[in-house]
């Protein structure tokens, strides 16, 4: 029983990771149906860019809290930024072509990426500053550190952020306008460009924040760590069912439970291969996934 | 004609451009030890250095002022290219397979080890055209059909002591089995959740092979397989010997390669080729027409597994060891790249493709590390550029709106 709640926990921490970064697949998908390869190289730039400046703000004695605060926002602005030139570079120019070429570009922006993170970074592990969130709350064998309550804690409050940016201010009522339709949120005067952009940037944003909690909970981070936990993100955006935002923070939880609890129950070495089985079978069996990937009202 | 109509839009893409790279500079920049701008900086100023030099030729080029070299090169062109369509198609075949053949002879060891590889590729590459290119089904795990072949000689060699030969058509059958296993479930979706679903499926392979010990011992590979007898004269009588020379191996692979060209050549020209196309220029018109849509998108997969699963079968018996590692997600999407860089659907944009992603690093060996990078930028930009790959493919049908403007 208390082996079952440690995984409970784990599991929970890691489904608030999946979610962060299956918003942003769920998000670009929706307003431009891409899939965005490239998504996944800005959760492992967030994760360097955070070990950089915790790093460096800690060594200029910033205190501790303070540092991760800086850091997380400075790394989810920078991520944003970056997410942004890419769309305007790689995606943009793409806007009339067909869907193959720009899923190409996205994948070539992607081997780009990462094999930059991996020339000028090395390829070896990065150790991330573990002293900051060391410790946690022990209740009998069940251990709860406080990396995690502050993982769910960060989580948390971007899901919610994210929640009352898309449905209750304007830019959250012109992003949902086009990813209806382009042409008539046009017509009614939205800059469609400007909201896509708007749209990478925030998903970026969310990843980067993801990528700097992965870091810290495992201690590093590698050039190539966000390919595997990207596709499973993307498995959680299909489960959610693509387009509709609470599907895939809901997605993001089940696949982190299920790939804990598999890994904790079942088999290990074999974690990878379940969250790559789900997404086939609810592709298969229910392609519109949970939610529904048509619900307009929930669509960005 | 590129997807960049108008000046303002080349505008925002070069601004755009500049941006990006500013803004990849912090990233790369900071080390461990400290600020270290100089290396990520260099690397840029490289490429800004290329980027401007392609920038001016292409200037130079509108104004007209190359014209002085543009014109003697266009017309001596024109003329060799009327020599050449002189000369018949048949003794062009005859030249290069007479020139492929005497290779071995005059290369040394290096450049056919490099030669080895770049067939190698021309194989997967023509494989993954048959998906991709003729039946326009984004495949993104189609290095598992290579790690399917390569496991299956290797195995059987291994355990069994079974022959090259025999292992050949054997692991041909099993990667397309596994070809119908995967593409059964995933051919009802739509294109880009084909993509990702392939994706997932090729890792799956890839996982399986890591961790089943029992079978494949992980990630510790395979030693000992077999290469490939061929048979030789040895005192007077013919013998099956072991190939352990480069210029054997060559040979082997030679010939697979041409098998796989004269297959697709023909496959292409084939009522089935028709379908192919046919179900990837409008699935439901073809439907219409008659097409049993779902058949011919199974038998593409199997018949790209096919080839996948015989170079895979060549690559075990050349290196004779094979371990996971080399079914990464990376090599798949190496052999996109060739695809897409060569023209989908062209057997000789293939063919240029694979040459200019194996051999090109090889001649550049100081760019040895670039070489992902460059590519990743490459296919990106090659999309707005020449969408259509560098030697794109003539169709053989036409449709009827086309037909029309003759």
């Amino acid at each position: 029983m208390e082996y079952f709640i440690q995984q409970l926990i784990n599991g929970i921490t890691l489904g608030g990771v999946y979610a962060l970064v299956a918003l942003g697949y769920t998000m670009v998908y929706g307003i431009i149906q891409l899939i965005n390869f490239a998504h996944g190289e800005f959760f492992a730039a967030g994760g360097y860019m955070g070990v950089i400046l915790i790093s460096w703000l800690a060594a200029q004695g910033v205190p501790p809290a303070v540092c991760l605060v800086l850091s997380l926002g400075l790394t989810m602005a920078y991520c944003a930024l970056l997410a942004t030139a890419v769309e305007q570079v790689a995606y943009r120019p793409l806007r009339q072509s067909s869907r193959l070429s720009v899923l190409l570009s996205a994948l070539g922006m992607s081997i780009f990426l990462q094999n930059g993170l991996m020339l000028t970074q090395g390829v070896y592990d990065r150790a991330y500053p573990t002293e900051i969130t060391r410790g946690g709350l022990h209740f009998g064998m069940v251990t709860l550190s406080y990396m995690q309550i502050l993982i769910v804690a960060v989580t948390a409050v971007l899901l919610v952020g994210l929640n009352a940016l898309v449905f209750r201010t304007r830019i959250g009522k012109a992003m949902r306008a086009t990813a209806q339709d382009k042409t008539m949120s046009a017509l009614v005067g939205i800059n469609s460009g400007r909201i896509i952009s708007l749209t990478f940037a925030v998903g970026a944003g969310l990843a980067a924040a993801a990528g700097i909690m992965v870091g810290l909970y495992y201690g590093s981070v590698r050039y190539d760590m966000g390919f595997v936990p990207g596709i499973k993100a993307f498995a959680a955006a299909v489960l959610g069912g693509i387009g509709n935002i609470t599907g895939a923070m809901l997605g993001g939880f089940i696949i982190g439970m299920v790939e804990i609890m598999a890994a904790g129950y079942l088999s290990s070495e074999y974690k990878d291969v379940f969250a790559f089985i789900i997404l086939i079978a609810v592709l298969y069996f229910m392609p519109t996934g949970i939610m529904g990937e048509n619900v307009d009202d929930t669509r960005v | 004609m590129t997807t960049l109509g108008s000046r303002r839009r080349w505008a925002g893409f070069a601004i755009g451009l500049v941006w990006f790279f500013f803004l990849l500079w912090p990233l790369m920049g900071i080390k461990p030890g400290g600020l270290e701008f100089l290396p990520a900086l260099l690397v840029w100023a490289r490429i800004a250095v290329a980027a401007l030099f392609v920038f001016v030729l292409w200037l130079l080029k509108q104004q007209g002022a190359l014209g002085l070299l543009e014109r003697p090169a266009a017309r001596l062109g024109g003329s060799l290219s009327g020599a050449a369509r002189a000369v018949p198609r048949g003794l062009w075949i005859a030249a290069v397979l007479a020139a492929a053949f005497c290779l071995p002879f005059f290369a040394e060891r290096y450049a056919l080890d490099v030669v080895i590889n770049v067939l190698v590729y021309v194989c997967l590459g023509l494989g993954l055209n048959v998906v991709v290119g003729l039946a326009g089904l984004l495949d993104l795990g189609y290095i598992a059909f290579y790690g399917v072949g390569a496991y299956t000689y290797a195995l059987l060699s291994v355990h069994f002591g079974l022959s090259f030969w025999l292992c050949l058509p054997l692991a041909a059958v099993f990667a397309a089995v596994a070809g119908c296993v995967i593409g059964y479930p995933t051919l009802r979706m739509r294109g880009d959740y084909l993509a990702i679903v392939t994706l997932g499926f090729g890792e799956i392979v890839r996982l399986v092979l890591n961790n089943w010990m029992s079978l494949t011992n992980g990630p510790n590979g395979i030693l000992g397989i077999k290469p490939p007898a061929l048979p030789w004269l040895v005192d007077g009588h013919w013998r099956m010997l072991e190939v352990r020379a480069l210029g054997g191996l060559y040979y082997v692979i030679l010939g697979l390669a041409a098998f796989t060209v004269l297959a697709v050549y023909r496959l292409n020209h084939s009522r089935i080729g028709r379908a192919f196309e046919a179900v990837r220029e409008d699935e439901t018109a073809a439907q219409l027409m008659g097409v049993n849509t779902f058949a011919i998108k199974l038998l593409a997969y199997a018949m790209g597994a096919i080839f996948g699963g015989l170079a895979g079968a060549f690559f075990a018996g050349r290196m004779r060891f094979v371990s996971p590692e080399s079914f990464t997600f990376m090599e798949s999407a190496m052999v996109l790249a060739m695809v897409v860089l060569g023209g989908m659907g062209s057997i000789p944009g293939v063919i240029l493709g694979s040459l200019a992603l194996i051999a090109l690093p090889e001649v550049f060996r100081g760019f040895e590390l670039y070489r992902m990078l460059v590519f990743g930028g490459v296919m990106a930009v090659m999309m707005i550029l020449k969408p259509r790959g560098l030697w794109p493919a003539r169709r053989v049908g036409q449709r009827s709106e086309e037909r029309g403007r003759g």
